[in-house]
């Protein structure tokens, strides 16, 4: 079938044009490592990279793409292998312990190693009050990649997208740029207009599911946040309805608040925000009303069935992306596959069928076992002697060195992102996990002198 | 600096001991790295790592105990890299493993440039 893919041209030869739409994680790092890769080969390719958002230079919404800006203990390991160190001049903050706030107490969790192993971050130039953006915008520092090898920045956005009669892409940009490729691939999340287009391409794709969220952003200054939050991301496991997940995730000069979950709104952010868990968290100075930034983007909860057509590709959230956590990890992942089935396999259906979609259908399938994850701990969060029990186990591992860090590492896992929620599931059903969590439990009900505090500042 | 990722060694300080059990790699943030050679009770300098340098690649291809101690040369920060994890993503995207092969490709190189000079100092010694 390759073979025959080869014959009609549907590979990519020698000046063959390739148009990436958007600069986000998924679309420079798909420039980068198609760039990389066709150079080794000697396989000179053109590439544009097609962004309105230029290089992400101007604070605020025009120049950022809306994320809680943390990149995974996995991805910082992924991408140092692939020789993209990340630097104190990109990491505003490296993160080595989550604090779990719960209503009945916090407990803190170390990283395994006790290393910052998790970059926190802005993804464009930060939050629209910023005057002189200190530190480098991560989409920025990814998109130089792909331009210093070789991509060309067309920036500005997509309008039209259509196919000429011989099945080849043909883009128009809002500027009156307009161009034929030989391969498109879209990267362009999923609060784009242009996916109605996509869709509309009549060639079997569908727009993913998404639900909203939402993302604030408080000037504190560093100091008030070493001396407050310091380097840990401080998660809510609170009984609220309609949210899923909450942090705040200390940055440089800023914080950053998202709140996941089912269609949020300013209503439960505020009143997410005003719970004594969240005060309790906060320097006393801060207050709720005075955020620097607000954004509501839409999340990803439910992958594209066939993200690839002939000539044409969909990676990162536009595509297959992982439920709640290390969306970016996921782009890192569908942006390698696809350059390399590109390259070495060719542009038609069948060898994306082949060699690109595996790596969806891997990342779909955990985010079903994710759901269920996810599920377990809804219920936990849901009465208030399980919510103990889990924070009496976790400060008990955390207490007593060399204990096994059962929950604790489940904890850390699903909220980090570092691991398959597969890996995740099946630990949480082991019979020495659920032994634990039930003897903890049931201390966590004996009166309060026979047990340890629970809570522990942060 | 907050925004540095990894673990903060002092000069001397040691990152992985020679008879350790190798379950890690080492990416060199920033500052440099010595790996010495113990045999003996005496020390042999290997050669020394600066940054963006990977290090203790060997665990991933051998089960066997580190044939090196590796400490900081200075102040120096220091990413470990989880080898179950990195192995897991060679089994979706073998071409990471190119960046190993690379790394030991430099590394052979060198070496041989080593032996050549050793030959020559040794010949130069007994003539
Ligand atoms: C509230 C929230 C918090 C999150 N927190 C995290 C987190 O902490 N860590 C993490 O790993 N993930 C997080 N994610 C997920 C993460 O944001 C996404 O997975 C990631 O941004 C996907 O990258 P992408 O490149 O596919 O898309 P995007 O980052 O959305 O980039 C798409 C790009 O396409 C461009 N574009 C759009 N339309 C056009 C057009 N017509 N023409 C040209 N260009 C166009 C846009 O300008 C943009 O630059 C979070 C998501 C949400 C909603």
């Amino acid at each position: 079938m390759e073979r025959a893919a080869r014959r009609d041209g549907l590979e990519l030869g020698d000046g063959s044009r390739v148009a990436v739409i958007g600069a986000g994680p998924a679309g420079s790092l798909f420039a980068y490592f198609l760039l990389e890769m066709a150079g080794r080969v000697d396989v000179p390719l053109e590439l544009d990279l097609w962004e309105p958002k230029g290089t992400f230079a101007t604070p605020g919404p025009a120049g950022c793409n809306m994320c809680g800006g943390i990149v995974s203990e996995t991805l910082v390991q992924n991408l140092a292998v692939e020789g993209i160190n990340l630097s104190s001049k990109v990491v505003q903050r490296g993160i080595d312990s989550y604090v779990l706030h719960t209503d009945v107490g916090s407990a803190r969790i170390a990283t395994p190693l006790q290393e910052a192993r998790i970059g926190a971050l802005h993804r464009g130039a930060g939050p629209k009050d910023v005057k002189d953006p200190r530190w480098e915008s991560f989409d920025h520092h990814l998109q130089a990649r792909a331009l210093a090898r070789g991509a060309r920045l067309v920036a500005t956005r997509v309008e039209e997208i259509a196919r000429e009669p011989d099945g080849r892409p043909r883009l128009g940009g809002k500027d009156g740029t307009a161009r034929t490729y030989d391969l498109c691939v879209a990267a362009v999340g999923v609060n784009s207009p242009l996916l109605r287009q996509l869709e509309a391409l009549g060639i079997g794709y569908a727009k993913p599911r998404v639900t909203r969220t939402a993302i604030r952003e408080y000037h504190l200054g560093q100091e008030v946040i070493s001396r407050t939050l310091g380097s840990s991301m401080h998660v809510f496991l609170l009984d609220v309805p309609r949210l899923e997940f909450a942090a705040a995730i200390p940055k440089g000069d800023y914080v950053t608040v998202a709140v996941l979950g089912e269609d949020i709104d300013n209503e439960l952010v505020d009143r997410f925000l005003a719970s004594p868990e969240v005060r309790r968290c906060m320097p006393p100075e801060w207050r709720l009303e005075q955020r620097s930034c607000q954004c509501m983007p839409n999340i990803s909860v439910q992958a594209v069935e066939k993200p690839f057509a002939d000539r044409f590709l969909f990676i990162g959230d536009c595509g297959v992306t992982r439920l709640y956590k290390d969306g970016i990890g996921a782009a890192y992942r569908t942006a390698k596959a696809a350059a390399r089935a590109a390259l070495f396999h060719g542009i038609s259906e069948e060898a994306f069928r082949r060699r690109f979609q595996p790596v969806c259908r891997a990342i779909a399938g955990d985010n079903r076992v994710g759901k269920l994850a996810f599920q377990a701990t809804r219920v936990a969060r849901g009465f208030r002697f399980l919510r103990a029990g889990m924070l009496r186990m976790v400060t008990d591992e955390q207490r007593r060195p060399g204990a096994r860090p059962r929950m604790s590492g489940v904890l850390w896992d699903m909220f980090s992102g570092s691991a398959p929620y597969a890996d995740i599931l099946a630990r949480m059903l082991r019979p020495a996990f659920l032994g634990r969590f039930l003897w903890s439990t049931l201390l966590s009900l004996w009166p309060r002198r026979r047990t340890p505090a629970l809570t522990e500042a942060p | 600096m907050i925004g540095e990722l990894g673990r903060s060694y002092r000069d001397g300080e040691v990152v992985c001991r020679q008879g350790d059990p190798g379950d890690c790699l080492f990416v060199i943030q920033e500052g440099e790295l010595e790996v010495v050679r113990e045999e003996e009770g005496q020390e042999t300098l290997l050669r020394v790592a600066g940054k963006d340098e990977l290090l203790g690649e060997m665990a991933i291809f051998y089960r066997q105990a580190r044939s090196a101690t590796v400490r900081a040369r200075g102040p120096a920060r220091v990413l470990t890299l989880d080898k179950r994890n990195f192995l897991k993503r060679i089994d979706e995207d073998p071409s990471l493993a190119f960046r190993i092969v690379e790394t030991m490709s430099r590394r052979v190189r060198e070496l041989s440039t080593q032996v050549v000079e050793l030959r020559r100092a040794l010949a130069a010694r007994g003539g």
